[in-house]
C-alpha cells in the first residue's frame, strides 16, 4: 500500500464495482443476447492524504467518475474497503461533493438561500430560522459572494458564480473532505482560475482534504499533491505529481503528457498517436492499454501486470517497468 | 473572380448582429472585421458569450431569428454574400462553406450510413452520379483517416466511436471543397488524446487543399497547437487581433494577457493561479467606454468614457488605450 508522510484520509483498497448492462429480459430471451457486465472500477488502491489532494486523471469512460461516486456513497461497491480516517469529531471524516455542471446541480427553482440551507435543514445543524440565516450568509462571504446574493435564482449567476454557489452548499455541512468531480469543466478559463484559487484558499482555511478528477493535465498539477491514472477501469500508474510530470514511467501516462499542448511552445508537428480507448465493455486483454502501447510485447496482450511499488513511491502496472530493477 | 493566393477568401467587415427584444435591442456583435487567407486558419477565442460562435453563425446565415445582420458586409471568394436570400445561401453552405460542430452525434443523421449522408452532399453539390459520389464518399472518408472506408461506408453514426465521428464530420464539411470551413468547438466534446488527433487532421487537410479554417474555440491550447493567426473576443467586439506568436507570447490587451496567465501552466508551479476578478457584462449592460473597464487593472479616466477601437500594434491590431494613445 502506499506510504504517505502523513496518515491518509481515506483508504481505498480493492475496489470493484461491476455494472449490469444487460439488454431487457425479453431480448435476452428471444434473441439469446447474454447479460452484459460493465467493469467500471477493477480492483482499485489508493489513498488520499489528509488536507491533501489526490487527482484521479484519465479520459472518458475510464471510470473516474464511478469511483468518486463510490467514495461519496452514491454507487454501492461490488467488493473492496473505502475507509474514511477519523475526523476531528472522532467519528469518520464526513465527505460531500462538488458536481460538474453547475447549471445541472443547482435547482432552478429555489432560492440561492434556501439551496445552501438544504444541508443545514436536513441534518439539523443549526436549530432556528434566525442561525441558519447567519451560517448561510457566512458561506456566502466564505466562497466570494455577497449576503444579498442569497435572495436570487441560480439563473441569475454565470458559470463561476453558481460553481461558487455549489462550493457553498457542499461546505454548510462542514465536511473534511471534498470529492470533486471536474469542477472547472464547463468553466471558461478566467473564471476557472478563480474557482481553483477558491478551493485552494478553503483548502488551507478549513484544512479540507481533496478526491479532484478530471481530465486536464494542467489542472491537475495545479491542485494535486498525487495523481493517479486510470485506463480502463484500472489505476495504471500512481504517484507524486512532480515525480509523475517530471519522470511518468507507464506509456499511457507519457502519452496523456505528450498530448497535453503546451501554449508557450506550440507543437505542431507533433507525433500524434494513433488508436482511441476501447469499449469497457470488451476490454482487451491482459494489459488493457496494449493495441495503442508502441512498446507492447506478446506477453502485454497475455497477462494483466502486477502493480509495483518503485523506490519514488510511485506505483506502475506495466510489465516493461517491472523488468527494471528497483534499487534499494 | 481571379483571385491570387494571398488575397483573403473571406472577408468581414464592421459585422453588426442585433436582436431585438421586447425590452429593447440587444446588439450581440458589434464592428467584428476580419480576413482569412486560403490555406489559412484563424483562431476565434473568448469566453462564452463573447459572440465567437454568433460571429461563425452569421457568416453562414444561420442566425436565429429574431437576430439579424444590422450593419457591415461579408464577402466570400470576393462576392457578398450577408444580403443573399434563403435559397442563395442554401448553395453555399456545403458548397462553399462546410461546418464543423461541437458535437459530432447531434450533427449526423442516426437513421442515415456515413456513405448516404457523404453522397448526399455530394450528390446536391457536385452533381455526381451514384456510383462517382459513392467513390469520392470512399476516397473522403480514406483522406481523414478511417481505417477501411470501404467497409466503414456503410455503418450507421452510432457505429463509430467519438473520434471517428468527428472525421466522419469533417469529411461530410470537405466533401465539396469549400473555400471556407467553419469548425465550432471541434474538439471540445473529445479526449485529449484524440483532440491531438482532431487537430493535426484538420491542419494537414487545410494545408493541402489550401481550405480557409475559422476555428471558433475556448481552449487556448487548440489555438497554440492549430491557428496561424487568433482573434481574441470580448462582449461581442473584437479586442485583440494577430499572428498566434505574437497574441499568446506577447499579448497587447490586458484581457488577453489575464486570459493567458490564468491557464495553468506545465513549467513552473505557483501556489495562486492569476485571475481575471469579475466577470464578462452582459449583452444588454456592457458599460461605457471599453466593455473591460470594470476588470481591467491598467484602466484609466479615458477608458471608462471612450471605447478604443482597433490599432496596429506589432503585426496585429488591438483595441486598447494602452496601446493607442494613453489612458488618461
Amino acid at each position: 500500500m502506499t506510504t504517505t508522510k502523513t496518515k491518509p484520509a481515506l483508504t481505498v483498497e480493492h475496489l470493484v464495482k461491476t455494472f449490469d448492462v444487460s439488454a431487457p429480459w425479453l431480448n435476452r430471451v428471444m434473441e439469446g443476447k447474454p447479460r452484459q457486465l460493465l467493469q467500471a472500477v477493477n480492483d482499485i488502491s489508493f489513498a488520499v492524504p489528509a488536507g491533501g489532494c489526490l487527482s484521479l486523471v484519465g479520459e472518458s469512460g475510464c471510470g473516474k467518475s464511478t469511483v468518486a461516486r463510490l467514495v461519496t456513497g452514491l454507487h454501492k461497491s461490488d467488493s473492496g474497503e473505502i475507509r474514511f480516517a477519523p475526523g476531528r469529531s472522532g467519528a469518520p471524516l464526513s465527505a460531500q461533493m462538488i458536481f460538474q455542471d453547475p447549471y445541472a446541480s443547482l435547482n432552478p427553482r429555489w432560492r440561492v438561500k434556501n439551496i445552501i440551507a438544504e444541508p443545514l435543514r436536513e441534518l439539523k445543524l443549526r436549530k432556528t430560522a434566525a442561525e441558519i440565516g447567519d451560517r448561510v450568509e457566512e458561506l456566502l462571504l466564505t466562497v466570494g459572494l455577497s449576503p444579498s446574493d442569497g435572495e436570487k435564482f441560480p439563473h441569475e449567476f454565470s458559470g463561476g458564480q453558481r460553481q461558487r454557489i455549489s462550493i457553498a452548499r457542499a461546505l454548510a455541512s462542514e465536511p473534511e473532505f471534498l470529492v470533486c468531480d471536474e469542477p472547472t469543466s464547463a468553466l471558461d478559463v478566467s473564471v476557472q482560475a478563480q474557482v481553483l484559487n477558491l478551493m485552494r484558499r478553503l483548502q488551507d482555511e478549513f484544512g479540507l482534504t481533496y478526491l479532484f478528477i478530471s481530465h486536464d493535465m494542467s489542472v491537475v498539477r495545479h491542485m494535486s499533491d498525487r495523481i493517479a491514472v486510470m485506463y480502463l477501469g484500472r489505476i495504471v500508474e500512481e504517484g507524486d505529481t512532480e515525480t509523475i510530470f517530471a519522470d511518468p514511467r507507464h506509456p499511457y501516462t507519457q502519452l496523456l503528457l505528450q498530448t497535453i499542448p503546451n501554449i508557450e511552445e506550440p507543437n505542431r508537428d507533433r507525433v500524434v498517436v494513433p488508436g482511441e480507448v476501447p469499449s469497457p465493455l470488451k476490454p482487451p486483454s491482459g494489459c488493457t492499454f496494449h493495441p495503442r502501447c508502441p512498446l507492447a510485447t506478446a506477453r502485454c496482450s497475455a497477462e494483466v501486470p502486477a502493480v509495483r511499488t518503485l523506490s519514488s513511491n510511485t506505483r506502475v502496472a506495466c510489465h516493461l517497468v517491472e523488468d527494471v530493477p528497483v534499487p534499494a | 473572380m481571379g483571385e491570387t493566393a494571398s488575397e483573403p477568401i473571406l472577408q468581414v467587415r464592421n459585422l453588426k448582429v442585433e436582436f431585438p427584444g421586447r425590452r429593447g435591442v440587444v446588439t450581440a456583435l458589434s464592428d467584428v472585421a476580419l480576413d482569412i487567407r486560403p490555406g489559412e486558419i484563424l483562431g476565434v477565442v473568448g469566453e462564452s458569450g463573447a459572440g465567437k460562435s454568433m460571429t461563425g453563425l452569421a457568416i453562414q446565415g444561420l442566425l436565429e431569428y429574431p437576430g439579424r445582420i444590422a450593419e457591415g458586409e461579408i464577402r466570400l471568394g470576393g462576392r457578398r454574400i450577408d444580403n443573399l436570400d434563403d435559397r442563395a445561401l442554401e448553395k453555399i453552405r456545403g458548397r462553399e462553406i462546410g461546418a464543423i460542430f461541437q458535437d459530432p452525434l447531434t450533427s449526423l443523421n442516426p437513421l442515415f450510413t456515413v456513405g448516404a449522408q457523404l453522397e448526399e452532399t455530394i450528390r446536391q453539390h457536385l452533381g455526381l452520379g451514384k456510383a462517382e459520389a459513392r467513390e469520392r464518399a470512399v476516397a473522403l472518408l480514406q483522406d481523414v483517416g478511417i481505417p477501411s472506408p470501404r467497409e466503414r461506408v456503410d455503418q450507421y453514426p452510432h457505429q463509430f466511436s467519438g473520434g471517428m465521428r468527428q472525421r466522419v464530420v469533417i469529411a461530410l464539411a470537405l466533401a465539396a471543397s469549400p473555400k471556407l470551413i467553419i469548425a465550432d468547438e471541434p474538439t471540445t466534446a473529445l479526449d485529449v488524446s484524440i483532440q491531438a488527433q482532431i487537430i493535426s487532421l484538420l491542419r494537414k487537410l487545410c494545408k493541402e487543399k489550401q481550405t480557409a479554417v475559422m476555428l471558433v474555440t475556448h481552449d487556448m491550447g487548440v489555438i497554440a497547437e492549430a491557428a496561424d493567426r487568433v482573434a481574441v473576443m470580448y462582449a461581442g467586439r473584437l479586442i485583440e487581433i494577430g499572428p498566434v506568436e505574437q497574441v499568446l507570447r506577447a499579448p497587447a490587451h490586458p484581457y488577453t494577457r489575464g486570459l493567458m496567465a490564468s491557464i495553468p501552466t506545465l513549467g513552473a508551479r505557483v501556489e495562486r493561479l492569476n485571475q481575471i476578478d469579475g466577470s464578462m457584462p452582459r449583452l444588454d449592460a456592457i458599460p461605457p467606454g471599453c466593455a473591460f473597464n470594470p476588470r481591467c487593472t491598467s484602466a484609466g479616466p479615458r477608458c471608462t468614457r471612450e471605447r478604443p477601437e482597433l490599432a496596429p500594434v506589432g503585426h496585429g491590431m488591438s483595441a486598447c488605450w494602452l496601446n493607442a494613445g494613453g489612458i488618461a
